[in-house]
């Protein structure tokens, strides 16, 4: 008797199994992006304010920068797993991708806190406000305008690079479309279904921050 | 560490391996930023001019390359190309696809750079009796890569993060080099760490050798 695959077409219930890796590509990408930002917030505030401070974490920036992601996911997911923490691949791919979104928000903070005219934070200092008062009401919301272009497009690198977390054994969008491929070989449907669905998110949101940057740059 | 022993001895054994790897990830990052450039000029050129059918397909091609993931850009042309049978190797695929990303990203850098440039110049280069491409080539392009040089730069060593994706189609570059040699001994972190380090190495190299080169260019 010759052996049989059981069904192995598309069926109506793969949308199911896509749907759920989109909600975990959405969920690892919102917080790697809550967990980036925040630390990204405080290390580009440090780096701003202190001279030690930069210089100490001037080689951690740059190396967070110059490893591919796909290698900081296999080290964070080893090293945590050596380290004891046998946790989901949804906290190693939130440290590995909010690791790197840290590394390169704290830039993009400290070019937006730079751009800040240092006599307005000293303004802000003679009109009584202490050094708090002075970066939560002034510093920041000045620093912001500047900072949010370049930090969105910094999200959308992450949420697409979120597609590599597969690589730890995390089902996102795109290891579900290619857990999809390999079982029924509907390579083009699944394939331009994923692209398209990346492109949609990513799209309309870096048109708007195009037009942001232009807004602020004039 | 839980008792856990570090064997660094089964990493140097493959260390030749892993050279190998490096050498395949150079050699895709240089050829991918050349090709990256060359057809990234003229989508600039198309772009800054507004309209035409060279203007759609560049900011197609552009929107593409920046909007979806680069694996799935390397999975269309190693797997996509795959399902009508045209197998390409996965050297070819990858260097395709990073070329593909390198365009896309420097054609925005590139337009940049180009609306830096004074109307004048073109103007200028013209009435001195150049062709259009030849003013491009001698007056417009070596002022525009003065004004964009370290993004274009950024850019290149993002080529070479992205032919990192080499391992997941199964080329042996840095990143699949080592994927192999530590499926051997299940040393992952030892081999990954000294990869990591390989790959800042040749990073860092890059940009230094690139700003020496630029330093060479426009000497003044």
């Amino acid at each position: 008797m010759q052996f049989q695959f059981a069904q192995q077409g598309l069926t109506w219930h793969d949308t199911y199994f896509l749907a759920e890796g989109l909600l975990n590509t959405l969920e690892l990408a919102a917080s790697a992006t809550v967990v980036g930002t925040i630390g990204g917030v405080v290390l580009g505030w440090v780096r701003t304010v202190s001279v030690t401070a930069r210089v100490a974490t001037t080689p951690i920036v740059d190396i967070l920068r110059s490893v591919p992601m796909i290698i900081q996911l296999i080290l964070a997911n080893s090293f945590l797993s050596l380290a004891g923490f046998s946790t989901s691949p949804f906290i190693f791919g939130t440290v590995a991708l909010g690791a790197w979104m840290a590394a390169v928000t704290a830039e993009v903070v400290r070019a937006g806190l730079l751009s800040v005219p240092p006599q307005y934070g000293k303004s802000a200092r003679s009109l009584g406000m202490n050094r708090r008062q002075e970066l939560v009401y002034i510093s920041l919301p000045l620093a912001f305008r500047t900072a949010l272009a370049p930090w969105i497009n910094l999200v959308l690198s992450l949420i697409k690079d979120s597609a590599l977390a597969g690589v730890i054994g995390y089902v996102d969008y795109m290891r579900a479309t290619q857990t999809l491929i390999t079982r029924t070989h509907e390579t083009w449907v699944l394939l331009l279904g994923a692209g398209f669905l990346y492109f949609i998110i990513c799209y309309p949101v870096s048109k708007y921050s195009r037009r942001l940057e232009r807004k602020i740059a004039v | 560490m839980n008792g856990y022993h570090f064997y660094w001895s089964t990493v140097w054994q493959s260390f030749p391996l892993m050279l190998a790897g490096a050498w395949v990830t150079i050699q895709i990052t240089f050829l991918a930023f050349i090709i990256g450039t060359v057809i990234a000029m003229p989508m600039a050129v198309a772009r800054q001019k507004g309209e035409g059918w060279a203007y759609r397909v560049s900011t197609s091609w552009v929107e593409l390359a920046r909007n979806t993931p680069a694996v799935f850009q390397l999975f269309v042309f190693y797997f996509g190309l795959g399902a009508f049978h045209i197998n390409i190797p996965s050297y070819a695929a990858v260097l395709i696809s990073v070329s593909f990303n390198n365009a896309g990203y420097m054609t925005e850098i590139f337009r940049g750079g180009l609306s830096a440039i004074p109307r004048q110049q073109m103007s200028a280069a013209r009435s001195l009796g150049m062709t259009s491409p030849q003013s491009f080539m001698h007056v417009i392009f070596p002022q525009m890569f003065k004004v964009i040089f370290l993004a274009y730069i950024t850019q290149g060593i993002w080529g070479m993060l992205n032919s990192s994706l080499g391992m997941l189609v199964g080329l042996q570059d840095l990143t699949g080099a080592t994927q192999y040699a530590q499926s051997v001994s299940f040393r992952t972190f030892e081999f990954f760490i000294v990869a990591a380090g390989m790959y800042y190495l040749i990073a860092k190299g890059l940009q230094f050798s690139a700003l020496i080169a630029f330093r060479l260019m426009y000497r003044s």
